[in-house]
């Protein structure tokens, strides 16, 4: 029974990984409704430039390393708002879905380009050795992020909830034309969701960057934490922290008391399966905002 | 001038439902078919033949198969080369291992392909947009979890599987390229014309219903499930062929990671970048996708000995990235769009006003 | 908009055909014939390391040969990259793009080799997959075009099961009680659900039923970025005694991690060779200090041809690589398939007289390839490669497998050569090819 809670508890952390991830998509989604598949490109970027700026190229002290990184994420939000979605405001959904693909393209290749292709080890002096609470082994590192994640989602929700800036966003991402007519400059909401989504996906690369290692494989993370975002609801950040944990518990318990029955390795699909299952009671996902459609 | 409508006179039905109405593009056509039957086996290299030409007419084939679902139907995919997968191991068993003639084998896999999509296709029932095509990609993951696991579906060595010797009729073989090449070649023709047929008939304009507003097309009787999960298997058929012939006629072998994610995501470039809803625009894309990064390649080739190789290679991707945002940007529709405007260009020419 | 779009591709073709031109311009100027050594690459992508490496080891090396004056000084390599990302089609147009020009070539990933095979052996193109492949492409009676010199994953995981049964206690001599130290040990398999890493599978089941160990696979699925649920699993509920690594790229990283994270020690994990680089070891920092893996070569910079490389090549700006990594795993095992290219056609212009060969006459050297030791000292690769001697029934040649140890910073040989259960592997990949065979109707050669 201790090892069930074991994996039960350790599901729930890498559940909150994946959330850190979702989160950059969840934004994006709720003030464009852009699908953004560049969001593992922007992880892999952040790790990047983490690295370039902490050991590979200047050696700056943590803070101002996070600190230009987040600059850094910055220029790409502006470059990619007036250059590649400006031109394209108002254009169906699958479009700018497709240019974010262009967009990943161009950045793991610039990324990869200045920083090179080779795996990169990022320490951030957190110890990762197990400390056992009840018979449980858990992860100082893992402990460590579910605490950042949970600051950055109380954070986010009192950005949207409370602030001037966040309440514009939030009427963007009801109705693009009704927040236009209001006086809120489109451009420039989208300019600071994409900024937030850059430190989202700063923070969900170093924690992931420092688990993998700053490589190309970084991007895969975004593909982990689909099934997250529709059991969640595209366009929910609880929705994302709530489904990160169901999918993590999931994954891990399946491929850990099913697995053996069928042969093992079928924590790739299972959360889709789960997804499917959420999916067929709540067509929005469990938070997600239902499309209320007119002829 | 010459490309116009006017003094097009139809007077029968047979003239009014051509495919194509002007006679120019029905020229055309047919110069592109002397081109693809005659000229390209003729006189370009084998090497023209096996790498840019075959996988291009292959994933013209897939893409229009998702065309059909995307693009007409409106119901997204993005695990569509899973169902390839199906069809490149459905055809090698039923051709390998059972025994059957060359061209059933493929279309049989085809035929598997599409039963397996239909299933998949199944949550479309319910579930709409962006949830549907996330949601897709369970298709992806399990049906490269089950061919991995499953020895007797993958055969072979550990899902890797080498096309056998091809025998068209069980007499003729084909080994040279240029065989292979008029075999996908006529395959191509053959269900492209088919398809094409099939979106502009009864079906193609239930789907466009269906894409555009579901329920209203529910409305003025359109059966919502059935139309959609026969989009779904014709879809998966297309692609289930194509991945047929890309073991068979291309590779010559098959490897599940030869079909994993990124190639479902490069096909929904494809159609994407090619144009939604266009037969053309199938075409387009996959040339796009397909010839782009190796005319790339080829062409920072000769940079070799002046820009160190780790960059190059990244430089082919920031290319590519690039070009996939400007085609955005300039065309948002799609290439196939840029065809329409040349088009009403050329019937004003050469006096636009 | 249309125009605009017009001129812009017009500008675009222009500028790049302007470039292609100064390209090739500056490309001029060649004298002494050319071998042609087509290389498929991967620069980018999540196993990049790998491919950056292995090809810019073996073009440092030919560079080297050139700045010596060529091969017997008469003739000079020439090399072409091809980007495959790791992919078997774009692999397989990179193989047609050269076919007509090379004489052998290096697919370097488990799909483009299956795919080449077939094909190599109709163009008579020598296809060799040091380490990689088919295991029982080693057998030349069946492929007589696929090379897997120095050795194959069989040989290495018998080796592994010798190399952990001398952990626990066995004189690594006497074959016949080794199975009294692996008697139930619990041995997992961690892998890469790819059929990379399935290929395994069969040989650590028929050695378990041999030697009485208990081996569990536990499939990783790829990309393999999350390994928590294997790890709980091996660690607390199966607790095993040893754990094979048996990954690719960066599910190679995070079993580390996982080890650490759970309190099991790294002395205890033990990686394929695809698994002992320092784009591994590194990324898991501190995680990784006293991880084991096996290896074909040596490591690191100190032998007198790599310090050749670094005057010479590296010395003249002609390096093609980062000069950091010169030295690493990935780089010396591209740096020995020069070698043994090298070899092999030094051994076919024996035969044949010195002139650029074609793809049967350097399967003629491949085949009659002896690096003895003498020889590698001659070299200066002492301690780098291993002897090799290849017939023509024996495609595998070599077969020892080295170990080393990770000490936090770099790999550190831990001195340990471990000869494979050479007959039981090669009954084993008799059998397997034969089977191929008989599959695909192809008479077993009965002759060089």
């Amino acid at each position: 029974m201790t090892f069930f809670f074991e994996v039960l508890v350790t599901g729930l952390m890498v559940g909150i990984m994946y959330s850190l991830v979702a989160l950059g998509f969840v934004l994006i989604f709720k003030a464009s409704e852009v699908f953004n598949m560049a969001q593992g490109a922007m992880s892999l970027f952040a790790g990047l430039a983490l690295v370039g700026f902490l050991d590979q190229y200047l050696q700056l002290p943590l803070w101002l390393a996070l600190l230009c990184t987040v600059a850094v994420m910055t220029i790409w939000a502006y470059a990619i708002v007036f250059i590649v979605l400006k031109p394209l405001v108002a254009r169906p959904p699958l479009m700018l879905f497709m240019a974010t693909f262009g967009v990943a393209y161009l950045m793991e290749g610039i990324g990869q380009s200045i920083y090179g292709t080779q795996a990169k080890g990022l320490n951030l002096g957190i110890p990762d050795t197990p400390i056992v609470i009840g018979g449980i082994f858990m992860s100082t590192f893992d402990l460590f992020f579910t605490g950042v994640a949970a600051i950055l989602v109380i954070g986010l929700v009192w950005f949207f909830q409370k602030t001037r800036t966040g309440r514009a966003l939030r009427a963007v991402s009801d109705d693009h034309e009704a927040a236009l007519s209001v006086g809120i400059p489109l451009l420039k909401a989208w300019t600071i969701t994409w900024i937030v989504a850059g430190v989202v996906a700063t923070v969900a690369g170093v924690a992931w960057g420092t688990r993998l290692g700053v490589q190309f494989s970084l991007t895969y993370i975004a593909l982990k934490s689909l099934p997250v975002l529709i059991i969640g609801g595209l366009d929910s950040i609880p929705g994302a922290i709530i489904a990160g944990l169901i999918v993590g518990a999931g994954e891990n318990l399946g491929e850990v008391f099913i697995g053996p029955y069928v042969g093992g390795g079928i924590q790739t699909f299972f959360p889709y399966l789960l997804a499917l299952i959420v999916l067929y009671f709540r067509p929005y996902g469990l938070f997600g905002k239902e499309i209320i459609e007119r002829v | 001038m010459f490309y116009r409508e006017c003094s097009n006179f139809k007077d029968s039905y047979a003239s009014d439902m051509a495919i194509f109405p002007i006679p120019l593009d029905r020229w055309g056509f047919i110069f592109m078919l002397f081109m693809a039957f005659v000229v390209v086996p003729l006189f370009t290299s084998e090497y023209f033949i096996t790498n840019i030409i075959i996988p291009f007419y292959c994933f013209a084939l897939a893409a229009f198969g998702l065309n059909v679902l995307a693009g007409y139907a409106g119901q997204i995919s993005i695990g569509h080369a899973a169902f390839m997968a199906v069809g490149a191991y459905a055809s090698f068993n039923l051709y390998g291992r059972l025994g059957l003639p060359l061209v059933p084998s493929i279309l049989g896999g085809g035929l598997i392909s599409a039963a397996v999509g239909t299933i998949f296709g199944l949550p479309s029932l319910r579930i709409k947009g962006f949830y549907l095509a996330i949601s897709t990609l369970a298709s992806q993951f399990i049906i490269e979890w089950v061919i991995v696991h499953w020895k007797w579906v993958s055969g072979g060595v550990f899902g890797t599987i080498e096309a056998p010797k091809m025998f068209l009729f069980g007499f003729i073989p084909l080994d040279t390229a240029v065989k292979k090449y008029y075999l996908t070649l006529c395959l191509m023709t053959v269900l492209m014309t088919f398809g094409k047929n099939l979106v502009r008939g009864q079906l193609g304009r239930n789907w466009m219903a269906i894409r555009d507003v579901d329920f209203a097309a529910e409305i003025i009787g359109v059966n919502l499930y059935r139309d959609k999960l026969i989009a779904f298997a014709v879809s998966t058929f297309y692609a289930g062929v194509a991945g047929a012939l890309i073991c068979f006629t291309y590779v010559g072998a098959a490897n599940i990671e030869e079909f994993n994610v990124m190639v479902s995501f490069a096909m929904m470039g494809m159609i994407i970048v090619g144009g939604l809803g266009t037969v053309l625009g199938s075409f387009l894309g996959a040339g796009f996708f397909v010839m782009l990064p190796i005319g790339i390649n080829q062409f920072l080739g000769s940079f070799m000995d002046v820009v160190p190789a780790d960059i190059l290679a990244n430089i082919e991707s920031i290319l590519f990235g690039g070009l996939i945002v400007f085609f955005l940007i300039v065309e948002p529709y799609g290439m196939a769009r840029l065809w329409h405007t040349i088009k009403d260009k050329m019937r004003l020419w050469p006096f636009p006003y | 908009m249309a125009r605009k779009l017009l001129s812009g591709i017009v500008a675009l073709i222009l500028v790049a055909g302007f470039i292609m031109i100064s390209g090739q311009a500056m490309a001029a100027e060649e004298k002494k014939p050319e071998q042609f050594v087509g290389i498929l690459a991967y620069r980018t992508g999540p196993f990049a390391a790998g491919g950056s490496g292995f090809s810019s080891g073996m073009e440092d090396f030919m560079a080297l040969i050139n700045a010596r004056g060529g091969i017997n000084g008469k003739i000079m390599y020439k090399w072409e990259e091809c980007e495959t990302a790791y992919n078997t089609a774009r692999g397989v147009e990179c193989y047609n793009r050269f076919k007509d020009k090379m004489a052998y070539v290096h697919p370097l990933s488990t799909g483009i080799t299956y795919a080449l095979i077939p094909k190599g052996t109709e163009d008579k193109i020598v296809i060799i997959s040091s380490g990689y492949g088919r295991a029982d492409a080693s057998d030349g009676r069946v492929f007589p075009w696929v090379f897997t010199t120095p050795t194959n994953y069989w040989s290495q995981n018998t080796a592994k099961i010798k190399w952990i049964a001398m952990k626990e206690g066995w004189d690594g001599k006497d074959m016949a009680n080794i199975g009294k130290y692996l008697k139930g040990l619990k041995i997992a398999n961690l892998h890469i659900d790819v059929p990379y890493g399935q290929e395994t599978k069969p040989i650590l089941d028929s050695m378990s039923e041999k030697f009485g160990f208990k081996v569990r696979h536990f499939p990783v699925p790829w990309p393999g970025i999350d390994q928590k649920a294997q790890w709980l699993d091996i660690a607390r509920r199966y607790k095993a005694d040893w754990v094979i690594n048996r990954n690719w790229g960066v599910s190679c990283t995070i079993p580390l991690k996982e080890a650490a994270r759970l309190g099991f020690p790294r002395e205890k994990i033990l990686g394929v060779w695809w698994c002992g680089a320092e784009e591994d070891a590194m990324p898991a920092g501190p995680a990784a200090k006293g991880y084991y893996s096996t290896n074909f070569h040596g490591v690191g910079r100190d032998f007198p041809i790599i310090q050749e490389v670094v005057d010479k090549v590296y010395g003249a700006m002609k390096g093609n690589i980062a000069f950091t990594r010169v030295g690493t795993v990935y780089y010396n095992r591209g740096f020995i398939a020069g070698i043994l290219n090298h070899e092999a056609i030094l051994t076919a212009q024996k035969k044949f007289g010195i002139k650029v060969l074609t793809g049967e006459e350097f399967r003629w050297g491949m085949e009659n390839l002896n690096v003895t030791v003498e020889r590698i000292k001659e070299i200066g690769a002492e301690g780098l490669m291993q002897p090799m001697h290849n017939t023509w029934q024996d495609h595998e040649g070599g077969g020892v497998v080295f170990y080393q140890q990770w000490d936090g910073e770099k790999w550190v040989s831990t001195g340990e050569v471990i000869t494979p259960m050479r007959e039981y592997v090669r009954g084993l990949i008799e059998k397997s090819a034969a089977k191929y065979a008989k599959e695909k109707g192809i008479k077993l050669r009965t002759g060089p």
